[in-house]
């Protein structure tokens, strides 16, 4: 996924860097002498890629894997991997600062080194690029070679000057950054994900533009390292795509963090002054300027599709929706596949992951595994996290679905009580008349390690009236899942069963 | 007031608390115009939705021998008129647009305030006060006549279909110098009278599919025990039934839940109970029997005195439960609001709160908001003076606890009928003829 030329990293060259180069791009690579033809070629070598090419491999494939630049994509570069990181660490400040609220004491020093931050973070990053070096690829017996890819033809696709020729192929370049179109904000200069993880200085007032989850995950997280966070989103709310509520709750904690909430609002043009830079904001009638001294945008993601010499590949794509696949994730050349964001509507590492899967058995081995068939989940991780899986329930509604959620607060379960995270619910929607969960959404502080039951309940096809009978250790946080479950069974039971029981009841007395 | 021991609020309570909030109607009115204050504070502009309260409050007032007829009469008339000759150019400085009217009014001349938006709800609850005069004033004298032709014209001059702005679903509201406004209204919300005036326009309908589209954003939740359709503050679940009588009457969403609107707000009112009984936050005050997490006054952070306070607190928002935002602030008005849905609940609570705060009435009337947690001297915060929605819902709320007068009248409302015809209603008193002749001269009991 990591194709784009931007994202040169700036960080410092520690010995963490080294190691992470070392692993996801050597200096002094050569690239290998191609085979004569390749039973699949990749391109790109983030998530999507680097799991098709070991898959391949394992399974005795003849397999070649292209990287324009860094082996790992985004996800271990510059997204999940260093955002998680620093989360931590900002979640760790943020818990020192409340400390009086869990009977302890506030730290006496409670200065934010910035420096040790990101140092950790790249520690961290360093040690998670073994499992996708360029030398556990060669040691599988991959082919990697770093440069530009270039189809040449629909079986044929060079690199460096080099011809590689496949049976198949698959396409896994991956997507960068949106650029929102605000003049003045190129000249002002802007971070997005794939250099704000070099920052070595916290920027003493940021402006968030965007409030997805990079734009929120972030500014929490600066805001928590002392940065006067403001965050603009031109949506009424956060997180437009999941429910309300979970838009509320989040809303409560940025307030908590000191997160400064401009919904509604547009940045509509930048300009540096004085050496800071200006933004003018605008929220219907409203206007008003911010002085910042930087700016992340975090508005959407566009497909890498560039330079690909897609038409000489017989490949059709789209510059905003990015290759066009069937369900089997087949391209118009029926020898080229594509995975992950290049691709796909749900633009995550673990979408990335099951789609490259999923186009190693259809590709290789003749398989029909649909990509529509794929139960998807996932998370913010702002804090507490957002997470989600299956249908909201307004999809369900238009799908004339009946649908009835079972709600529980955290503030209901006791674990989340005794660990002074009551903050959040969790939903699970089922199918009116049913157990048949068609979806959940969970807002916790653990909601993306919680969701995954609700994920294996779905993919299993075990309702509600099953995961009532499962037995959860009790206390966690996971138990507010079986207390959905138990709800289910109480409005199942109650009235009729009642009355049944109790007449036999009274007849046993 | 006395309620030592908590007995339940008396009939001769509910009787002294009507009468008060009905008399804000009379202290906050400019006679010339009709105009209402939106709150008793200083220089407070009229609020439109207010007046629609007053204009459903002069037939109450009659009917309890508070007011003469002519006088209610005079009183509606002066306000109709105003709004039949008000601006309706859609200027910044005009007082409406498109027969919709901006949310706040300058109390002498009626041109718009605060930049306000031309507020769509605010003008259907105007609307259902005209309609509800309109309903109640049936005599053929020249006056009532008048009254219930200028009802009739500025329904009929209402373009609610221009509020879809090609969407699916009705705007929130609109701004000559912006346009629609970009605030996302879905979800469960107090616009059913909105919806239901909407769809029963002879002139500019909206289409029941738009009302579909609404109800589709609709969560129904199993919540502490209940199934409800959800809604977080207490007065979405209260002030469209001021004007239309949910009983037993039920659209497509309710009909597949075999429920109705008027069981879901005693729904709501149980879990609003649920939820302070719970009292995530550890406020003060909160229990069974003290809760009302509901749209109202607050007490800010901008306040110097509060200055200090550890939590985040709220100015005028939108409060609700179980998912907040809560500040620990509390509307004894929305307790006594739910009264026609759970009165052995709510003539309990209301009992309580008054006993255990009675700073939260002032001449009788409620204050916006109370905050038990910000006391001071053993006295609660407590919201500065009074708002007109609040005293128009309680006055309504009671009312139509006491007499349904309000229900009765609106019943035989053709706009309110066709709308909720529109909208799918079925069932109940919508089976029923409408009869000819309505009780015009008192109480329909």
């Amino acid at each position: 996924m990591a194709t784009h030329n931007n994202s040169t990293s700036t960080a410092p060259p520690d010995v963490a860097e080294r190691e992470r180069r070392n692993n996801v791009h050597p200096d002094g690579w050569c690239n290998p002498v191609p085979a004569a033809r390749y039973n699949l070629v990749v391109i790109g070598a983030g998530t999507a890629g680097l799991v098709a090419a070991h898959a391949a491999a394992a399974l005795g494939a003849k397999v070649a894997l292209i990287e324009r630049h860094l082996l790992g994509g985004d996800c271990l570069n510059v997204g999940c991997v260093p955002s998680k990181a620093i989360i931590r660490t900002a979640r760790l400040y943020s818990e020192m600062r409340h400390a009086t609220q869990y009977g302890a004491q506030i730290p006496g020093d409670l200065r934010v080194d910035f420096s040790a931050v990101m140092l950790r973070m790249r520690g961290i990053r360093a040690r998670i690029s073994r499992a996708d070096s360029v030398l556990r690829l060669t040691e599988a017996g991959v082919d990697v070679f770093f440069g530009a890819a270039c189809f040449t033809g629909p079986e044929a696709v060079t690199v460096d000057g080099t011809t590689l020729r496949f049976k198949k192929a698959m396409i896994a370049t991956g997507s960068r950054p949106d650029t929102p179109s605000i003049p003045g904000l190129v000249e002002a200069g802007y971070l997005t994900n794939e250099n704000v993880f070099n920052l070595t200085e916290l920027p003493r007032r940021l402006l968030v533009i965007g409030g997805g989850p990079l734009g929120c995950e972030l500014a929490q997280a600066f805001s928590r390292f002392g940065s006067k966070t403001i965050i603009a989103q031109s949506w009424p709310l956060f997180l437009p795509l999941e429910e309300r509520d979970a838009a509320q709750i989040l809303s409560d904690a940025f307030a908590r963090d000191g997160v400064e909430v401009r919904l509604n609002t547009r940045a509509v043009s930048v300009r540096v002054q004085g050496g800071q830079k200006l933004v003018d904001l605008v929220s219907d009638d409203y206007k008003s300027t911010v002085a910042v001294d930087a700016i992340l945008t975090g508005t959407g993601r566009v497909p890498n599709v560039e330079g690909l010499n897609l038409e000489a590949a017989g490949v059709h794509y789209d510059a905003d929706d990015g290759i066009c696949v069937n369900d089997f994730l087949q391209t118009s050349n029926p020898r080229i596949y594509a995975a992950g964001d290049v691709c796909l509507e749900h633009k995550f590492t673990h979408t990335a992951d099951a789609s490259a899967r999923i186009v190693v058995r259809n590709a290789l081995f003749f398989g029909r595994q649909r990509l529509s068939a794929l139960t998807i989940p996932w998370c913010t991780y702002t804090d507490p996290e957002i997470a989600h899986v299956g249908l909201y329930v307004q999809q369900a509604h238009n799908k004339d679905i009946s649908v009835k959620t079972f709600t529980i607060p955290m503030h209901d379960v006791d674990r989340a009580i005794a660990d002074g995270e009551e903050a959040g619910f969790v939903k699970i929607h089922v199918k009116e008349g049913t157990d048949r969960i068609l979806g959940a959404t969970i807002v916790a502080r653990h909601a993306g390690e919680m969701i995954n039951e609700v994920t294996l309940a779905m993919v299993a096809g075990i309702g509600l009236r099953t995961l009532a009978r499962v037995i959860h250790a009790y206390p966690t946080q996971g138990e507010a899942i079986k207390k959905a479950a138990d709800a289910y069974n109480h409005t199942r039971l109650m009235p009729f069963a009642k009355t049944i029981f109790s007449r036999w009841l009274a007849w046993r007395r | 007031m006395s309620v030592t021991g908590q007995p339940p609020t008396t009939e001769q309570t509910l009787d002294q608390l009507q009468r008060a909030a009905f008399s804000y109607f009379l202290q906050a009115v400019n006679p010339a115009n009709g105009l209402v204050a939106d709150t008793s504070r200083d220089n407070a502009p009229a609020s439109i939705g207010v007046v629609g309260f007053a204009l459903s409050a002069y037939p109450v007032a009659v009917g309890r021998g508070w007011m003469t007829r002519a006088d209610a009469v005079e009183r509606s008339l002066t306000t109709l008129r105003f709004f039949r000759d008000s601006d309706q150019s859609g200027s910044p400085e005009a007082t409406g647009y498109k027969g919709f009217y901006y949310h706040f009014l300058d109390m002498q001349t009626g041109v718009r305030m605060w930049r306000s938006e031309l507020s769509m709800i605010d003008t259907a609850m105007l609307i259902a006060g005209a309609l509800t005069a309109a309903s109640y004033f049936k005599a053929e004298t020249r006056e009532e006549i008048e009254l219930r032709e200028i009802v009739d014209a500025l329904y009929r001059r209402i373009d609610w279909s221009w509020t879809l702005d090609g969407k699916a679903t009705i705007r929130l509201g609109w701004k000559p110098e912006c346009g629609f406004l970009n605030y996302g209204w879905d979800g469960y919300n107090e616009a059913m009278v909105l919806y239901v005036l909407a769809l029963g326009s002879p002139t500019h309908p909206i289409a029941g599919d738009n009302f579909e589209a609404w109800t589709a954003t609709y969560q129904w939740e199993n919540l502490y025990g209940y199934d409800f359709l959800y809604a977080g503050p207490l007065f979405v679940h209260q002030f469209s039934h001021a004007w239309i009588d949910f009983r037993g009457i039920q659209d497509r969403f309710m009909r597949d839940k075999r429920c109705d609107y008027f069981e879901n707000s005693r729904r709501a009112t149980e879990v609003q109970r649920q939820y302070a009984r719970r009292n995530p936050h550890g406020f003060a005050g909160y229990g069974e029997s003290c809760w009302g997490v509901t749209a109202c006054d607050g007490p800010s952070q901008q306040e110097p005195e509060l200055a200090d306070e550890p939590r985040r607190l709220f100015g005028y928002a939108a409060r609700g439960v179980p998912y907040g935002p809560d500040d620990g602030t509390l509307s004894g008005w929305a307790a006594v609001a739910s009264l026609p849905f759970a009165p052995d609940i709510v003539l309990r609570t209301a009992s309580v709160m008054l006993d255990r705060y009675p700073e939260n009435l002032s001449d009788q009337q409620y204050a916006s908001s109370f905050n038990p947690t910000l006391a001071r001297a053993d006295r609660a915060w407590v919201s500065a003076g009074h708002f007109g929605l609040d005293q128009g819902i309680v006055l309504l709320m009671i009312e139509n606890h006491r007499t349904q007068l309000i229900w009765q009248l609106t019943r035989n409302c053709r706009p309110i009928r066709t709308g909720l015809s529109r909208a799918g209603f079925r069932g109940g008193w919508l089976q029923r003829r409408a009869p000819n002749k309505h009780h015009a001269n008192g109480h329909a009991q």
